[in-house]
């Protein structure tokens, strides 16, 4: 459907993001908002029981068992693969492979090589591809727009719409570019660049706009940097995000086991290419950053958007301008323990997680390897290494980095969610401090009571090392 | 789903905006395979003071919550949806939502209403100094009222009829099954499947 008759019809300069939607537009006009086919149904099992027992109830089936994944993620134990001591926990994995085994789907269970957190899983096995819709009941599916494709977060109601149907109504979005011009400076992320561009919009910035992340900054980055950025699209409200597909998007894709082979790849990169914001395209609203500016970023609040230079200070509440901003600031400096004025760099911290489906891929296992090799986790603190997928796992036992986190005294564990959100064991306890590499600062979130800090994984990785936040500059 | 078209009731000021979905319903409560039983994990956290809000005997029967801006950022659990009408509430209004969380509201009767800051600031006025004021969400009239104040609000057309009829969506889309199928026959026949053809 690369060449519908939307896109013979519609000569006017599109944006990247207007180009996927007409492409899988089913119905559209008149009062009800357009209906969109959905290439891709990533499912997990939190979010799907639900689903699946109104597909029961209404005697439906899945439309397109062939274009749905299932993965379990979110409950499972990262110190072993088998044993799911919670028993709600272990409820609702076996209700997951119970479902997709009465209704045909194919899940990537413990102990698969496959198995892993949903946003790793879909792009490692080659399902993700440019041009795209994805879907998932969980808000980090805008991960999948580092490939082009329209990828967002859905509500349970939503998972069993697509389950019966595969298409989704959704209301025409607006569409909004983030342009970063120029080069990230030496030792500064794509984790640092998002945090930093959700500091400037706030976490409500993004409402209602797909948006387009571009400029040289955005092409420099690697696969797995694209998906850090898109991954966070969320945070600041935006319906989705994505980044134009290039010759690094398509040299990832090849050769994994869904990749199209053959002609059918030729075919397939020849529609890809066509996937750019056409010049003339117009957006709702731009936000240009200068990358050279930028420097290792992180969180003292808690939303994603209260978030400063690793180099600054706390923030003084009374220095905001707007009110909500203030109480907010407050509240969250009351929250997180922390004294208007400190500078960031002399908060300590008890435990430091890196993984997630924000940073829990190979390149960031490696980064946070390649600073931390020959160093110790210092006294006092905890470092738990978590990787997105039993693949990602496998690929960083054979690269030698499980040793290199183990000899530093860091703990290796299994893939899953984890400490992201606290829903298996992995979780801080009340007034612990943690530096994370995941998404979400949130009260409570890595456990009742737990203080989170985003960081990227360089900064995570050195913070293990002296016990406060920094950067690998710093030791 | 449940129709709405309006409903008058008393109101929970709940003076926080950036209120995440880890703060309506923590992720711990998310384990349960049902859709129903949630009441006990909504504001968990805030609830175990015994000063919160929802604790004081004057708002405990609040139906109408009125909360600052952004409601419902953050994790797309329509379980947050679940926990505020397993509680009780049959209306959120807030300056804003978060995207996911307002379209799961309205996809389970779960009035959300968007109004501005200083119709919310007088809401919160009223529902402070007494507690008992009644409040009226009127979807039909899209209008909010309180005594003699009356605050309008825009709502889109199609899915104040989906609320107000208490339709089902999946049978909605399923009346365009044609167009459905008529997509699917075009598709690229290269575009990824995790299975082999089953069509």
């Amino acid at each position: 459907m690369s060449r519908t008759p939307h896109e013979a019809e519609e000569m006017r300069p599109r944006t990247l993001a207007e180009k996927v939607w007409d492409a899988h537009v089913v119905r559209t006009g008149g009062a009800q908002p357009d209906l969109l086919y959905i290439d891709l149904h990533l499912l997990h099992e939190v979010t799907s029981p639900q689903a699946f027992d109104g597909l029961r109830q209404a005697g439906r089936k899945v439309r397109r068992t062939d274009l749905t994944i299932a993965t379990e993620d979110h409950n499972t134990p990262t110190d072993n693969l088998f044993t799911i001591a919670d028993p709600t926990s272990r409820k609702q994995i076996e209700t997951l492979r119970a479902n997709c085994e009465e209704f045909g789907v194919r899940i990537h269970s413990l102990g698969d090589d496959n198995q892993g957190v949903v946003h790793v899983v879909g792009p490692q096995l080659g399902l993700t591809q440019p041009g795209m819709t994805v879907v998932c009941g969980d808000s980090h599916t805008s991960t999948h727009g580092a490939f082009g494709s329209i990828a967002f977060g859905i509500g349970t109601s939503e998972v069993e719409h697509v389950l019966a149907t595969q298409t989704l109504p959704q209301a025409k979005p607006k569409y909004m570019a983030v342009t970063v011009n120029g080069s990230l400076p030496e030792g500064v992320s794509a984790k640092d660049l998002i945090l930093k561009i959700i500091s400037i919009t706030g976490t409500g910035g993004g409402k209602g706009h797909i948006v387009e992340y571009r400029g040289q900054a955005i092409e420099e980055l690697s696969m797995e940097g694209r998906m850090t950025v898109c991954n966070m699209s969320i945070e600041w409200g935006a319906k989705a995000g994505l980044i134009a597909p290039d010759e690094r998007t398509f040299a990832y894709v090849q050769g994994r086991p869904h990749a199209p082979q053959g002609e059918d790849w030729d075919a397939a990169v020849e529609y890809w290419r066509t996937l750019k914001t056409d010049e003339g395209a117009v957006f709702d609203k731009e936000i240009v950053i200068d990358a050279a500016s930028l420097s290792p970023f992180v969180t003292w609040g808690t939303n994603p958007g209260q978030g400063v230079e690793l180099s600054g200070n706390v923030p003084d509440p009374n220095d905001f301008d707007d009110p909500i901003q203030r109480t907010t600031a407050a509240s969250a400096l009351e929250y997180m323990g922390l004294e208007a004025g400190t500078p960031m760099r002399e908060v300590p911290v008890d435990v430091v997680f890196l993984g997630s489906c924000t940073n829990g891929r190979i390149e960031d296992l490696r980064t946070a390897a390649e600073v931390i090799k020959g160093r110790r986790v210092a006294e006092g603190v905890t470092m738990m290494v978590v990787p997105g997928s039993a693949k990602v796992r496998e690929q960083a036992m054979a690269e030698g980095l499980d040793q290199v986190f183990t000899e530093a005294g860091a703990d290796w564990r299994f893939a899953g969610c984890s400490m992201c959100l606290g829903m298996n064991p992995d979780q801080l306890t009340p007034g612990q401090r943690a530096a994370s590499t995941s998404n979400r600062n949130f009260e409570g979130r890595q456990g009742k009571g737990g203080r989170t800090h985003l960081v990227s994984p360089a900064v995570a990785a050195a913070t293990a090392v002296t016990g406060r936040l920094a950067s690998p500059a710093d030791l | 789903m449940d129709k709405f078209t309006t409903h008058t009731g008393r109101v929970a000021p709940l003076r926080r905006s950036n209120v995440d979905t880890d703060q309506i319903i923590p992720a711990v409560y998310l384990k349960r395979v049902t859709k129903t039983g949630f009441e006990d994990g909504l504001f968990a956290e805030w609830r175990e003071d015994e000063q919160f809000l929802l604790n004081q005997e004057a708002y405990k029967h609040a139906t109408i919550l009125v909360t600052g801006t952004e409601f419902g950022t953050g994790s797309s659990r329509e379980h947050a949806v679940w926990a505020l009408k397993d509680y009780g509430f049959k209306a959120v209004v807030a300056p804003r939502f978060g995207d996911i969380f307002r379209g799961n509201s309205l996809k389970n009767g779960l009035l959300t209403v968007e109004l501005p800051e200083a119709a919310v600031e007088e809401l919160w006025a009223l529902a402070e100094a007494n507690p008992d004021t009644e409040v009226t969400v009127d979807l039909v009239a899209c209008e909010v009222r309180a005594g003699d104040r009356a605050w309008g609000f825009e709502f889109d057309e199609f899915l104040r009829w989906r609320m107000m009829e208490g339709l089902d969506d999946v049978a909605l889309t399923l009346r365009d099954e044609d167009k459905i199928a008529a997509y699917e026959s075009n598709r690229d026949a290269w575009r990824p499947r995790t299975l082999p053809a089953q069509v």
